[in-house]
């Protein structure tokens, strides 16, 4: 498939990776691209892990990413991107932002939250670009937009314009919300950068 | 019109829509809330929140009678609460076209079974009409009220959770205006008294012969052939595992079918003598294989893919590579399928479980962590509040269906009296979960003289599903005001003498009237109201978080016993104690917290 990608969103409910996912399949349609994307909705809204597969090419068929599949996973939590590393392809990359999100399971059933996770991934030999997401996004205004600084990043790992992620940007982001995105998009492409 | 990304939910929406309905209706269910909530946008449909899938069917019915096309979309459990109306349906047939939604979960993401429906397609004697992706789910609801009205028949379009989530491109097209026709008045038809019914039986049976015909020349049935070795293979399979085996096997050839249900036993001989060896690919149980083997075909089935779960595209994969290697299928031993990914990425090694969870400000938390003091037999029920077994609530025995909570706790009640095993026995079930199943049970209870408590947890929503309204929000799908069902004065009505209202916020309140009811020697409901803390964050006053005084704190880890995910612990410089931390962002101000703590170090006083 030429120029196709599988990349897969991984985080916690409320994260706003859907949101994501959705301007990423935005900008593949503008770009022409065949375009599917999955996600399990329901449980995984209540704090617990959230996956979503995008998928782009000529043809595509399945919505879903197989393990050792996937050419970016792009996390929103930190340790997110270590439970999913084996859906990452052999050279694939991995965007993860550093933001923790102890869950309730580390208390309540005496579990750790392994700190080192990115460490760890290193260790693995695998390709880890981890970046302080949250902070970006509150340097733009907003916390929240911690998704977009995320796409930012992203951006410079695939072959899309600039225009074209603007142009997904305001069609999926509401009105009032697009400056301070926009703004978190084109911070993220410089934190990729540097 | 440019293509639209849809998921197959929306697909089905726009199908409906372009199909000319006038009426549909649902149930919220994982994984088929979203079809109401798209059909929502098309203004020329009438569109509903049941009270249940019974209800659900029978308007849809009732639209049919009249001469409309409708439409009745349901998870799969909730196809069990419309069979009753929905068998008889298939015995009367059709007026206006209609077809009923069913959404599967194969996988269990978000049910309490892995039922496969397909089977009481067959059951009913109904065509089954399977996509596997949003294009194709759009244009198979279309092609289903044709079938429906062709046949004179209900249709069950049969959806999995990867086909209602999943989102594809999908050509758009017009909506082809239909006139309601008038109601049928025809009695020999629609009064199924047995002389009635008698000869409908006769029609039905004439009616399946013509659709095993029909399933032959369906469009939706076809060969795609395969390429080279590959193609000596032959894959009959379905909905959304046709996509992933396009992936993982490619070259295979394929028999795809979307007209399951009668099978098309003409095409698959034919496709039987393209290949060598046949292999039926499909989720959950060997629905097609069966009735393949029975009819003497030669494939392999479930002895090569597993009969539980999703047949993701790894398991797919991985069956095959064990199947070739076994030499159960044959593929040559070079065959990429057989070679492992090079320098597979290890997997993880953690363990660090991520349930859903009661969210911050969850007005269901209160209550159970009161619940724990006094330890009733608690019967759970299907919602968020299901998530109360969940540490460190656990607080729940049993949870099976929508409503059962009462009748559980009804038989249990009756079970234990006289016996040296008495304990109090409470269920728990939420305001929309009541409304759906939850009445009928309530008037046992009542009747039938049993002493058990009742909590309501009135979060005014259907929350587990996203939030939709229901009889006692007040509102319509459309948000358009209605009469309200008031919860208390229908409990009263059915003869319950002690009905209370309390605020879950308030611990006491909520103590008291726990402490009080259990003890009861009557029936008893206890409805704790407060609205859905997604809800209030979304249009509520603006939220005063919390936060701990760590100079007050004790480390005593009381506060972490409410299991609230915005309450962490920290270990501070200097103090060997860990202490609570509350974050700011995610706090919701419901003050739960701060009412457990037993040295008033939580407060809305921010620390200096």
């Amino acid at each position: 498939m030429k120029n196709g990608k599988s990349i897969l969103l991984v985080g916690v409910g409320g994260q706003g990776i859907l949101l994501a996912s959705e301007v990423i399949s935005q900008a593949a349609m503008i770009q022409g691209f065949d375009v599917k994307k999955s996600e399990i909705h329901g449980m995984s809204q209540r704090g617990g892990v959230v996956s979503s597969h995008v998928r782009y090419g000529e043809h595509i068929y399945s919505p879903l990413i197989g393990k050792a599949s996937a050419d970016v996973l792009l996390s929103f939590e930190k340790v997110e991107s270590y439970r999913w590393i084996e859906y990452l392809r052999p050279g694939g990359e991995v965007i993860t932002n550093t933001t923790e999100i102890v869950p309730p399971a580390v208390y309540a059933m005496g579990k750790e939250y392994p700190h080192d996770a990115i460490d760890r991934m290193h260790k693995q030999g695998v390709n880890v670009l981890a970046v302080d997401a949250a902070s970006v996004a509150k340097g733009v205004g907003n916390v929240r937009a911690m998704n977009v600084v995320l796409l930012g990043v992203l951006s410079r790992k695939l072959s899309f314009p600039d225009e074209t992620w603007q142009e997904a940007l305001r069609a999926r982001v509401p009105k009032r919300h697009l400056e301070v995105n926009l703004n978190a998009f084109k911070e993220g492409q410089r934190l990729a950068a540097s | 019109m440019s293509r639209l990304f849809l998921s197959g939910n929306e697909a089905i929406a726009r199908g409906a829509w372009e199909a000319g309905v006038h009426v549909a209706t649902a149930y919220p269910g994982t994984p088929s809330t979203e079809i109401l909530e798209a059909v929502k946008q098309y203004k020329e449909i009438y569109c509903e929140w049941s009270v249940n899938e019974k209800v659900a069917v029978e308007v849809a019915q009732g639209a049919s009678m009249a001469g409309a096309r409708s439409l009745a979309a349901m998870k799969h459990v909730g196809v069990n609460v419309a069979m009753d109306p929905l068998s008889t349906f298939s015995y009367t047939g059709v007026h206006g076209g209609f077809v009923v939604v069913s959404a599967d979960e194969p996988g269990m993401h978000s049910s309490q079974n892995e039922q496969d429906n397909r089977y009481l397609a067959k059951f009913m004697f109904i065509p089954l009409l399977e996509p596997s992706n949003s294009d194709e789910a759009k244009k198979m609801t279309i092609l289903a009220f044709e079938i429906s009205e062709r046949f004179c028949t209900p249709v069950m379009l049969r959806t999995t959770t990867r086909v209602s989530h999943s989102k594809g491109l999908v050509e758009p097209g017009e909506r082809e205006e239909r006139e309601v026709k008038g109601f049928e008045h025809d009695w020999t038809k629609w009064v199924v008294i047995p002389a009635n019914a008698r000869k409908r039986r006769t029609v039905v049976l004439k009616r399946l012969k013509q659709l095993a015909q029909y399933s032959n020349e369906c469009p939706l049935n076809y060969i795609e052939p395969g390429r080279g070795e590959d193609g000596r293979i032959g894959i009959i399979t379905s909905s959304i595992t046709y996509a992933y085996a396009k992936d993982v096997f490619p070259h295979a050839s394929y028999l795809k079918l979307g007209f399951t249900n009668p099978l098309p036993f003409e095409l698959i001989a034919r496709f039987a003598k393209t290949v060598d060896q046949l292999l039926v690919l499909e989720e959950l149980e060997p629905f097609m294989q069966e009735q393949l083997l029975a009819a003497g075909f030669k494939v392999l089935g479930k002895e090569v893919f597993p009969r539980e779960g999703e047949l993701l595209p790894d398991v797919l994969l991985n069956s095959l590579r064990e199947a070739a290697r076994k030499k159960v299928i044959k593929i040559a031993s070079d065959h990429p399928i057989l070679a492992e990914a090079s320098r597979p990425i290890e997997p993880s090694e953690f363990d660090l479980p991520r349930p859903p969870t009661l969210c911050p400000g969850c007005p269901h938390r209160g209550p159970f962590y009161v619940l724990k003091k006094y330890k009733p037999i608690t019967t759970g029920d299907i919602g968020c509040y299901t998530l109360g077994v969940l540490p460190p609530l656990s607080m729940m025995d049993s949870c099976i269906c929508m409503g059962a909570s009462i009748g559980n706790a009804m038989g249990a009640s009756k079970a234990l009296a006289g016996t040296d095993k008495t304990e109090p026995i409470v269920a728990v079930i939420g305001d929309s979960t009541f409304i759906h199943s939850g009445i009928t049970g309530l008037v046992d209870v009542v009747y039938n003289r049993s002493n058990i408590t009742v909590i309501i947890m009135d979060n005014a929503i259907t929350a587990m599903t996203g939030g939709q309204q229901h009889p006692a929000t007040g509102k319509t799908i459309r948000d358009e005001r209605t009469t309200k069902l008031v919860l208390e004065d229908l409990c009263r009505s059915i003869g319950v003498r002690r009905v209370r209202v309390v605020d879950p916020y308030d611990l006491a309140a909520v103590d008291e009237a726990i402490s009080e009811e259990i003890k009861a020697d009557e029936p008893s409901v206890i409805i704790t109201r407060r609205e859905c803390a997604l809800l209030r964050l979304h249009h509520g006053p603006k939220v005063v978080p919390y936060f701990v005084d760590q100079d007050r704190c004790i480390g005593c880890k009381k506060c972490l016993g409410i299991g609230c995910p915005a309450i962490v612990t920290v270990e501070l410089d200097g103090s060997k104690t860990v202490k609570a931390r509350i974050e700011e962002t995610m706090c919701t101000g419901c003050s739960i917290c701060a009412q457990v703590c037993p040295v008033s170090a939580i407060s809305i006083e921010e620390e200096k």
